[in-house]
């Protein structure tokens, strides 16, 4: 008689369960094939497009099983342009040439002649699809002109349009490495142990003959050139902490040591107020990219002039092309220029494209003790320029010789006042329309010593007069004239 | 051979899968639709209640002044009521299509919170900060004539904390910090300052 108190599994044979164990695993397998096929996704790449027109980038499709791109929003910069969807024909007038393509057809005819495509053409509410790789061939059909596509690195150029450089290490000690580009850039800057990062996003920089340079010394070693997702990189490796300074118009960048006292250790000393999630070692993994030439240990700049906005942070966007944030540089470098020329010492904080929090820039005008720290806006609204101090938050609690962070420009709150007047008087004498107002704009409620914000608009209603060097150096000048007129009230409360 | 009992809870699994799948797909493409204002009711008062005289505090970016406006508006009896139908009447001027200041379609009060002693809290929807003009002037404008209205209506408000979709946001459109609370008395100077010269 067959017992039945033995469990029903143990009578499962073990070629039985084998299958089951099989089975389960091409369940699992099959799950996981799902999730990464649904997680698996390119990530969002970009086309960077170079031109004498224009520097723009496109958003890259995948179709089809390739990468694709909008042909009408690629020339639309470049010329006039328009398109017409007619069935499953799409027609592209681009100044006087036209071009006729075929939904699923991997041919076209451009001027009466064909062209392939290398692959299906797609429309999507009514936008025009061509296969990435198609380019090299197709767009000078169009522009009448040579296009160099790297497909790999996504980077398009338009004609003769890339910008070189060279890079040349000192023999300094410790060594400086000096890059001199054939037009001005503005990369952003990151920096982490042992290397410094440059990323071109906008500037169409080509690689050097070699990628990799090597310079034969210990502190700074070699620096890598490499293209990724429309924009190029440099990558400085180097024994010590360095940062970059850039001069000659933004054509000239120079890696050096960090300073010795930097602001950034100076931040953690004195009475300075603590920046809230803060630390001075979360500075040093960012510095900001500093102007001039590395300053000898102890030296202390007169004036900090700061330029708004930076990295992901764009502030205004005036224009497809023109952003608040490259205004603002431009005018930060222009000040500067006008405060040394008065012989005023003066530091640029954010002298290029990096990201640096309102805390950072505090921390770092505050450690450095600045007579004056002024901050640079741009704006499309209104007219002439505005000169803000701070307008403080409610409360703020100081504890014994300890200032509340949020209120710690109290104490230099009518200095700073007095400051906006100076500036203001000077922008009235040269008939310039100027308003004084508080505003409650941070990092000025933030800062230990008078603060001051100009924000300058233009004269007219074309935001693209913020850009004229003749208007910026009317605004700088004034604002510099001012600051040497109050140097010996600024100096004397330092 | 599989046991049949195996095989139906062989089947049940691969159908969870898949039945999984189109869903996990169902939320990607939800997902990636880019999320518009979820609001975009015109904004009014009430119509019912008796209308009262207040003063509006309105932004003007022509000449980048804040002028003050009489408006008769209906508004409850309710305190917290009152400040947030003051504030809606406000907008709508804003969402007007001859208003100089403009706000972008959508924008809207959440609520608002008055708080004792003398706190309130503006409670704005994305809407309106997302689409905001970004610039120093022309946010503080929006700041100030927000505060401004309902401070001069409210008596006793001390303290003004303004927030996005009920959270702490930093800036409004990237100038204007949002991060602490707002001196009433430091707000009603600004006013003074934004206003047209005589």
């Amino acid at each position: 008689m067959r017992s039945t108190s033995k469990p029903r599994s143990a009578g499962v044979s073990p070629a039985r369960r084998k299958r089951i164990i099989a089975a389960c695993v091409a369940i699992v397998a099959g799950f996981l094939a799902c999730a990464k096929f649904l997680s698996g996704a390119p990530p969002d790449k970009r086309l960077a497009v170079y031109s004498v027109a224009a520097n723009y980038s496109l958003p890259l499709l995948w179709r089809e099983g390739r990468q694709y791109v909008g042909l009408l929003e690629l020339l639309e910069p470049l010329g006039k342009v328009s398109a017409k969807s007619e069935g499953k024909g799409w027609r592209l007038h681009y100044n006087n040439v036209e071009g006729d393509f075929q939904v699923g057809k991997a041919r076209a005819r451009v001027q009466g002649r064909d062209a392939d495509l290398g692959g299906k053409f797609v429309v999507e509410n009514n936008r025009g699809l061509v296969p990435l790789g198609s380019l090299p061939s197709l767009l000078p059909r169009f522009l009448g002109g040579p296009v160099t596509l790297r497909e790999e690195s996504a980077r398009l150029f338009i004609g003769s349009v890339g910008t070189h450089f060279t890079a040349t290490l000192s023999a300094d000690n410790p060594p400086r490495l000096v890059f001199h580009f054939t037009a001005p850039v503005n990369p952003t800057i990151a920096t982490e142990p042992g290397a410094l990062r440059m990323t071109f996003s906008r500037e169409p920089v080509v690689a050097p003959a070699s990628p990799t340079l090597t310079f034969g010394n210990k502190t700074i070693p070699s620096a890598i050139y490499s293209e990724s997702n429309g924009a190029a990189v440099v990558t400085v490796n180097a024994a010590i902490p360095v940062i970059a300074s850039f001069s000659n118009d933004g054509r000239t960048v120079t890696i050096s040591a960090t300073p010795a006292s930097s602001p950034a250790q100076n931040a953690a000393q004195g009475t300075t107020p603590s920046a809230p999630g803060a630390s001075p070692g979360a500075t040093q993994s960012a510095p900001p990219a500093i102007t001039t030439p590395p300053t000898p240990p102890g030296r202390r700049y007169f004036a900090v002039v700061d330029a708004s906005h930076g990295g992901d942070d764009h502030g205004e966007t005036f224009s497809n092309t023109l952003l608040e944030k490259d205004v603002t540089v431009a005018l930060a470098r222009s000040l500067r220029q006008e405060l040394e020329s008065r012989g005023i010492p003066t530091l640029v904080l954010r002298d290029s494209d990096a990201n640096l929090s309102l805390d950072q820039r505090a921390i770092f005008a505050n450690a450095d003790h600045a007579a004056i720290y002024i901050a640079v806006h741009a704006a499309s609204n209104g007219h002439g320029v505005r000169v803000y101090t701070a307008m403080l938050p409610f409360g703020g609690d100081d504890r014994g010789t300890f200032r509340a962070w949020s209120t710690a420009q109290h104490a230099s709150l009518p200095l700073s006042q007095s400051t906006a007047n100076a500036v203001a008087a000077e922008f009235q004498r040269r008939q310039v329309p100027v308003r004084t107002l508080t505003a409650p704009l941070r990092p000025l409620n933030n800062l230990t010593g008078p603060a001051i914000a100009v924000e300058v608009a233009p004269q007219g209603s074309d935001p693209s007069q913020l850009t004229a060097p003749d208007y910026q150096q009317l605004v700088t000048s004034a604002v510099a004239t001012a600051i040497a007129a109050s140097r010996d009230q600024l100096g004397a409360a330092r | 051979m599989i046991p049949r009992h195996l095989a139906i809870a062989m089947s049940v699994l691969l159908v969870a899968v898949l039945g999984l799948s189109v869903y996990a797909w169902h939320i990607r493409k939800t997902a990636a639709t880019p999320v518009t204002a979820t609001d975009k009711r015109p904004l009014a008062p009430p119509i019912a209640g008796p209308t009262e005289q207040v003063t509006l505090y309105v932004a003007h970016d022509d000449d980048g002044t804040l002028r003050a406006e009489s408006a008769k508006i209906p508004l409850p009896s309710g305190r917290q009521q009152r400040a947030e139908e003051l504030l809606r009447a406000l907008l709508s001027l804003y969402l007007d299509k001859s208003s100089t200041h403009v706000l972008g379609s959508g924008a809207d009060i959440r609520s608002v919170f008055l708080v004792d002693p003398g706190v309130a809290v503006i409670d704005l929807n994305s809407a309106f900060a997302d689409a905001h003009r970004s610039g120093v002037l022309v946010e503080e404008l929006t700041v100030t004539s927000l505060i401004h209205t309902i401070s001069a209506n409210t008596p006793g408000i001390l303290k003004v904390k303004i927030l996005v979709d009920g959270k702490e946001r930093d800036t409004l459109a990237g100038h204007a910090d949002l991060s602490s609370f707002y001196d009433v008395t430091a707000v009603n100077q600004l006013a003074t300052q934004l206003q047209p010269a005589q």
